[in-house]
């Protein structure tokens, strides 16, 4: 075994690239839960934005056209999910799971004639000197713009969240639908916005895999992030930052499994795969141990459907 | 005096029943004017309706002078009416500045809001905190943050649903000053309540619904409570009245019992000691989250304490749950009538199988006897006069005093040794409490010991021989319900000792 082999700086960076499809689902995801829906399709959303970044991106030779087809394709996905549980008043936990389910199996369809093309590479910052730093520059300043983005998307939805009328309003329906609604908020629109918002999220985190980290077009390739996904959401108690916090240690541990894979540490490979998902258990655990805390964060309206009884 | 708000002919029917039909009447400007009537008489719909959250299918109001047709509550928020709601609508989760910003239409920063909310509640005497959370606050400070929510826009016409249901008789005084002083200032209040001895000293004139129809108007100051509530219902009323029995032996008895609350809003409970002895309805008051979930989930033994902590006939069940405390006679009765006491959707009998299982030998092997559950849940319906099509409809299609009768019956019918019941007539009419109290009475005459939790000082004045009162998750002395004045009771309320 020779250790000496891993890298530090090329670990740090590429940390980075693997959390920002993880990123990108949970902060959307936070929105929607923020505004009290629960929905568990962020897998099938992001594998069906996964397939629509690829194939507008290679159609038009754009990467930026395949990120905004990606956004559009998963947030038509969501509507689904927001017509079925805000209209027809379906259970949110069916309706998510159908729509992962769903969006997986369309997205194996449309992608069959796309597996084995290589999609046109994303432009990477260059900032001159800055970039060129040693140490510094590969981690921070040389990386392709959706990680930038990504970033960026956190802190607006923190600003958002926090200082704006509109925010306080989508918290609000979050915490209490029915005192929202005799407040003559409207619950339904301003919950299916942000089920759509989470669903472009997920759809730009998804065609992050295809078009950057893989970057390729297989069949299940989010295996698993979407729950991921999930669950940082509710290890960042709901709060935007700590999202960053979540995904870039899941993101950390992946890099560091794959590179002790690399230098053949004697552990069988399963151990090491199942790692993230270990870590992401045990952090899940502690964090709900003190179930007051928890559920101070918590949306009090998550999962509950909401029907204006007059 | 000038008219504020005129109702003509306004009639809303849902499908199966007509909510209001051809409601008319005044609200003259810097009066106070009471809405009296039932559950199910057509208050709700009739004050939505003011408010913008529901639309008349005919009939028509004027709002000072000019014809008024909110389409959503913004727009009668912006002609300048105001609500505070019955269950607070307030976010638990989020301080009192934000709270009241989502009430506003244009809320200011919120430094200069949280200035302004200062302003007002020195003004009108209701001291409150902006940057508290709203979940930490009493129910009396909740309803502050809702008034002043209300006062920050300048209302010309405040509605108030069942304003003072969870006060302290203090807390009422201090609200009826705020009232006035805003009666003065030219404001019209809508006050709807059922208290009617509030009405009888607030308002100037009330107006009485009754099956969606305006049934009587009157100047409350000449009436009677009593008149008052037989205008109501439209019947003579009975109050209800206890046998004089004498106390036997102690049934139940709590020792030191402490809880930690599971609710990051509840409040944990203390040391609670009593005896409850046969024959006895001992009455516990106080003003609601001071701990009277979390006795009645200590006592029904949802949640677990020492085993020593609570005793019933000598033997210590504190570490039993609730199925081995019934079977030994132990039964109670939670608040929440929907989805606590009975489960929404599912029917009659099934909601009575699922206290009275083993008690009542409804099954045997874990197969239901379907014909005794039947005859079960048909025995509770007739003693307790439920008003149900059937047996097979579901628990939520009762009216809120029809399912009432029948979760607090449900345990009757039982024969308990001891009966534990919380908020027994909470939204309930006046028939109908009437005739839940009187039960509750005849049960005790018969030898059971029974506590009422409650809120309803009167109610609990009424049946209990004993009295006490939980603030703060600590319990005072009990002692004898004939000796304490409602100033005593206010005082043990806010958490002091009485000597």
């Amino acid at each position: 075994m020779d250790f000496s082999s891993i890298s530090i700086v090329s670990l740090l960076a590429t940390l980075m690239v693997a959390a920002t499809p993880i990123l990108l689902a949970a902060i959307g995801e936070l929105v929607t839960e923020k505004s009290g829906v629960l929905n568990l399709g962020v897998e099938g959303m992001m594998i069906f934005g996964a397939i629509c970044g690829f194939i507008a991106a290679v159609e038009t030779g754009s990467p930026l056209i395949g990120f905004i087809a990606a956004a559009a394709g998963a947030a038509a996905l969501s509507l689904l999910f927001a017509i079925l549980t805000q209209y027809l008043l379906a259970n949110q936990v069916a309706s998510g799971l159908a729509l992962t389910l769903f969006g997986l199996g369309l997205a194996a369809l449309l992608g069959h004639k796309y597996t084995g093309i290589k999609p046109p590479s994303s432009p990477k910052l260059d900032l001159p000197i800055l970039s060129d730093l040693p140490v510094i520059g590969p981690i921070l300043f040389n990386h392709d713009y959706m990680i930038y983005f990504s970033i960026l998307l956190v802190a607006v939805v923190w600003y958002f969240l926090k200082f704006t009328r509109k925010g306080l309003v989508l918290r609000a329906v979050g915490e209490n639908h029915d005192a929202a609604h005799a407040l003559g908020y409207k619950v339904i629109r301003i919950r299916v916005l942000a089920i759509m918002f989470g669903g472009a999220c997920a759809g730009m985190g998804g065609a992050y895999l295809s078009l950057i980290r893989v970057p390729q077009w297989t069949e299940g390739m989010t295996a698993g992030a979407g729950w991921i996904a999930l669950a940082i959401v509710v290890f960042a108690s709901w709060k935007p930052w700590r999202i960053i916090l979540g995904a870039y240690l899941f993101g950390g541990v992946t890099i560091l499994q794959l590179n002790l894979q690399a230098v053949g540490v004697d552990i069988p490979v399963s151990y090491l795969s199942m790692a993230p998902y270990l870590v992401t258990i045990i952090v899940l655990v502690i964090m709900s141990a003190d179930r007051k805390r928890a559920s101070l964060n918590a949306p009090a309206s998550l999962g509950r459907i909401f029907h204006a009884s007059n | 005096m000038s008219k504020l708000l005129r109702l003509n002919g306004l009639t809303k029917a849902y499908p199966g029943v007509i909510a209001n039909n051809a409601v008319s009447f005044d609200i003259g400007t810097g009066e106070i004017h009471a809405l009296l009537g039932e559950n199910g008489a057509g208050k709700s719909t009739l004050v939505k309706m003011i408010y913008g959250l529901v639309k008349p299918d005919s009939g028509e109001m004027e709002f000072a002078g000019q014809p008024f047709a909110p389409s959503e509550p913004r727009a009668a928020r912006q002609s300048g009416v105001a609500m505070v709601f019955q269950h607070f609508s307030l976010f638990e989760a989020l301080n009192v500045a934000e709270n009241i910003a989502l009430g506003m239409e244009n809320p200011p920063r919120s430094n200069i809001l949280s200035k302004q909310i200062r302003e007002v509640s020195a003004k009108y005497g209701l001291t409150i905190d902006p940057d508290r959370l709203v979940g930490d606050l009493s129910a009396g400070e909740r309803q502050r943050v809702e008034i002043i929510r209300c006062l920050l826009q300048d209302p010309k016409l405040l509605i108030m649903d069942e304003p003072t249901s969870v006060l302290t008789p203090q807390e009422v005084d201090t609200l009826f000053i705020t009232l006035r002083k805003l009666q003065a200032e030219g404001t019209s209040i809508l006050y709807i309540s059922h208290k009617l001895d509030e009405i009888r000293t607030l308002c100037e004139h009330a107006t009485v619904l009754r099956g969606g129809k305006v049934v009587g108007t009157c100047i409350p100051s000449q009436e009677t409570a009593k008149s008052l509530a037989e205008m109501m219902v439209g019947a003579k009323l009975q109050t209800p009245k206890k046998a004089a029995t004498e106390l036997g032996q102690p049934l139940l008895k709590l020792e030191n019992l402490s809880l930690q609350s599971k609710d990051p809003f509840g409040t944990s409970l203390r040391n609670i000691t009593f005896m409850l002895r046969a024959g006895e309805i001992l009455g516990i008051g106080g003003v609601a989250g001071n701990g009277q979930d979390e006795l009645m989930l200590a006592l029904s033994g949802e949640e677990l304490v020492d085993a020593n902590a609570i005793s019933l006939k000598g033997e210590f069940i504190g570490q039993l749950g609730p199925t081995p405390r019934r079977m030994r006679g132990l039964l109670a009765a939670p608040e929440e009538r929907l989805g606590h006491a009975a489960a929404p959707d599912m029917s009659l009998t099934e909601n009575s199988l699922l206290t009275a299982f083993y008690r009542q030998r409804l099954g045997r092997r874990g197969f239901v006897n379907k014909q005794a559950s039947e005859n079960f849940t048909k025995a509770i319906i007739q003693q307790f006069d439920v008003r149900t099509p059937g047996i097979t409809n579901t628990a939520k299609s009762l009216s809120g005093g029809n399912l009432q009768k029948f979760v607090v019956g449900r345990e009757i019918v039982q024969n308990p040794t001891v009966f534990v019941v919380n908020q027994p007539t909470w939204g309930v009419d006046a028939a109908a409490a009437a005739s839940i109290r009187q039960a509750l009475l005849e049960l005790a005459s018969n030898g059971a010991g029974v506590l009422v939790i409650s809120q309803d000082l009167d109610e609990l004045m009424e049946v209990s021989d004993n009295f006490a009162v939980l603030a703060e998750g600590r319990l005072s002395k009990p002692q004898n319900a004939k000796g304490v004045t409602v100033e005593e009771i206010g005082l043990m309320m806010g958490g002091s000792e009485i000597a």
